[in-house]
């Protein structure tokens, strides 16, 4: 899916803010690495999901593409061209091709406009929205790329439902012909009947403009359907990327198996015969994270290494990709001798 | 045949006047036995929470209202009963948690001291004693190090702890109803599966009653007994778990369980959506709400509004349609 034409590339991302203390003299005292060494593509006409809980740095990541937020290291690509280091001007035109949709449908739209000009606004920005006639017929057409009807363009924001706002938000965002999409949480905020025409709605569209996503979530089911590829973060890392159906069959990471067995399956007679093995504790801080492997005080397969050193992500198998030293060919002999493999 | 804790009959709320009436709750009937796990699962404005304040009478009046029901708790009518009376049941014999811990968590003061307070005051124990037991309540909601975190501030707890807390909290003076408003829908999935074996754990033990109110079909399905399936404040269906699943016999129930993408099955090419919006509370049609949604409406269901009928069983519907599954 990814290589040669891969839309998006990301290599070792760090996004790392500082902390201060100090009321006169700020003092910095240390640094919250939101996002700590990220590697991934996304490919054309591919779904990358970006999972975890929250504070993982996903959307951190997103905004670090978006050049939103200064990156502390690493290399970004988009098309073929570094974007790493542009300013957000230089950034602009780029901005026609690399578009977002946030989970937020109530707070990302202007109240005071017009539907129809909130999905022409970036038409307008970026000069493309020609005469009245071709504007306004560019509008309609959006609208019903959308399902939705034309004459809503005369409405405001307020008259719609949640779900009907995050098609106007999709609108807005294809309105300029993107290459990649990056959704931040889209369908998180709403209910499952509602939730899941705009998951089909980004399903539809993906195949008819040929859009790339990189589709962050924390819902592991949503994931499931809509990418092709996941990447499972914790803690600023990325712990296992593998195809879909891969990593819901064979996970390998510790953290990827917990996440699976806390998520309950709308299946009573499933739950009854499944062993729920509990992660324990909390995500801890970003601050003051664990040594080593960041999920060690957590993971029941620690080893001693674990602690000292952080696993690299290597591939186990075509596409499937994982940081853990229980996976790491390297070990395999240590830890067939304590018995772990078993 | 034990006696319900609960019985909810008939229970209608309503809020505003005129064009901006809104009956929030309508004609709501169900009960829960001591030990058993009651959901009310429905999408956001269906009515869940307030059926949920209701029955502690905590809907605000006004712009609230009351319109018909009984609320029979241990026998007893709770829409009948004197302020006092319903001051010395809260927090006593029926415990509530809600979403937010910090609502109703109280940031000046220690976690030990907001967990001792309702001992010493429905328990009667004498302050000592009252710390004492708080400090075993955290230990038994599985806060590490409860000796030292029973001085703390709720600010210093993490979500998942404040939530713990709020259960140490509601089990203190060993209730025997629970009321849990989507108590893990702030946090994450593995802190949500801690939260909720814990408390299914706890009521377990103390064969408390637990009425859990949540939007997420997969946590009904782990900890439900039992279900009530919530739409525009009415119960569209209700029944066991396993039959509400397994045979789904409302349209919205069956059109619930084709809108979920599914974590334990290889990815379909579609999901096979409700079409339509929400329902406009302040607009319904004369009659079912969910008419105009449903791929099963015939005219009857244009005028009438269909009532839970027994379907066989424990199992109950609202709906005039043959519905083939
Ligand atoms: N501007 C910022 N300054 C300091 N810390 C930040 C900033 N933005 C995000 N963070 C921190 O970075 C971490 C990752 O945040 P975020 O990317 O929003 O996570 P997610 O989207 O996975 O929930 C969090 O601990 C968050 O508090
Ligand atoms: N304090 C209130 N004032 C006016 N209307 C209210 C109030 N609380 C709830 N409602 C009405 O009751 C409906 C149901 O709300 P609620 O029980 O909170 O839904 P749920 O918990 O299922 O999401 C809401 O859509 C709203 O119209
Ligand atoms: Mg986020
Ligand atoms: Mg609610």
């Amino acid at each position: 899916m990814a290589g040669a034409d891969s839309v998006l590339r990301v290599r070792d991302l760090k996004v790392h803010f500082p902390v201060h203390d100090g009321v006169l003299i700020r003092r910095q005292t240390g640094s919250v690495k939101a996002v700590d060494g990220v590697s991934f593509e996304v490919g054309r006409s591919e779904t990358l999901g970006l999972v975890g809980e929250s504070g993982c740095g996903k959307s951190t990541t997103g905004l670090a593409i978006l050049r939103m937020t200064p990156l502390t290291e690493g290399r970004i690509e988009f098309e073929g061209q570094d974007i790493s280091h542009l300013s957000v001007r230089r950034m602009r035109p780029l901005r026609k091709r690399l578009q977002m949709v946030y989970q937020d449908p109530y707070g990302s739209l202007n109240p005071r406009m017009k539907v129809g000009d909130l999905i022409g606004e970036p038409l307008v920005i970026h000069g493309v929205a020609g005469d009245q006639d071709a504007y306004r017929a560019r509008i309609q057409e959006l609208l019903r790329l959308v399902g939705l009807r034309p004459e809503m363009a005369e409405r405001y924001p307020h008259e719609f439902s949640g779900g009907q706002r995050q098609r106007i938000s999709i609108a807005r965002a294809v309105a300029l012909n993107p290459t990649l999409v990056l959704c931040d949480e889209p369908v998180s905020a709403l209910d499952v009947s509602i939730q899941a025409q705009v998951i089909n709605l980004f399903q539809e569209l993906q195949e008819r403009l040929g859009l790339s996503y990189l589709f962050i979530a924390h819902d592991l089911a949503v994931v499931r359907h809509v990418s092709h590829r996941i990447a499972v973060m914790y803690l600023g890392r990325i712990v296992e990327v593998a195809p879909r159906d891969l990593l819901y069959r064979a996970p390998l990471h510790p953290y990827t198996r917990g996440l699976l067995a806390a998520a309950p399956l709308p299946d009573p007679s499933a739950e009854r015969s499944r062993a729920h093995e509990e992660i324990v504790g909390e995500p801890p801080s970003v601050v003051n994270p664990p040594s080593g492997c960041h999920f060690h005080p957590r993971c029941p397969m620690a080893m001693p290494v674990c602690a000292q050193r952080a696993p690299e992500l290597t591939a186990a198998a075509t596409g499937h990709a994982v940081a853990c030293h229980l996976h790491d060919p390297s070990r395999a002999l240590d830890i067939a001798a304590s018995g772990l493999a078993a | 045949m034990q006696r319900p804790v609960l019985e909810v009959r008939n229970l209608a709320v309503e809020f505003g006047a005129g064009a901006g009436r809104v009956r929030a709750v309508d004609d709501v009937s169900f009960e829960v036995n001591p030990g058993e796990t009651l959901a009310i699962v429905g999408e956001s404005g269906s009515g869940k929470s307030v059926t949920a304040l209701s029955l502690l009478r905590l809907v605000p009046t006004p712009p609230g209202r009351f319109c018909s029901g009984e609320i029979l708790f241990e026998g007893e009518d709770l829409l009948k009963a004197s302020d006092a009376a319903i001051r010395c049941i809260r927090g006593n014999r029926i415990a509530m948690i809600f979403q937010e811990p910090m609502s109703s968590l109280n940031p000046a003061l220690t976690v030990g001291l907001q967990i001792a307070e309702p001992l010493q005051l429905h328990g009667r124990l004498p302050w000592a004693r009252a710390f004492d037991k708080a400090r075993e309540l955290l230990t038994r909601v599985r806060i590490p190090d409860a000796a030292r975190r029973v001085n703390t501030h709720p600010h210093q707890f993490s979500g998942g702890m404040r939530q713990r807390a709020m259960i140490a909290m509601a089990l203190a003076c060993k209730p025997n109803l629970i009321i849990a408003d989507e108590p893990t829908t702030a946090l994450d999935v593995t802190v949500q599966a801690q939260i909720l074996s814990l408390l299914k754990d706890l009521t377990k033990e103390t064969n408390a009653a637990l009425i859990l109110i949540t939007h997420d079909l997969g946590v009904v399905a782990r900890y439900a007994d039992r279900v009530c399936v919530m739409y525009a404040g009415r119960v569209v269906e209700s029944g066991s778990a396993q039959d509400i699943y397994a045979n789904p016999r409302h349209p919205y129930t069956l059109g619930l369980m084709a809108s979920i993408p599914r974590l334990d099955q290889d990815a379909v090419d579609r999901l096979t959506p409700i079409e339509g919006q929400p329902p406009d509370l302040a607009a319904l049609p004369k009659g079912c709400a969910f008419e105009p949604r449903c791929r099963y409406a015939m005219d009857r269901c244009r005028d009438e509004r269909p009532t839970l009928e027994h379907e066989g069983g424990r199992h109950y519907r609202a709906c005039f349609a043959n519905v083939a599954c």
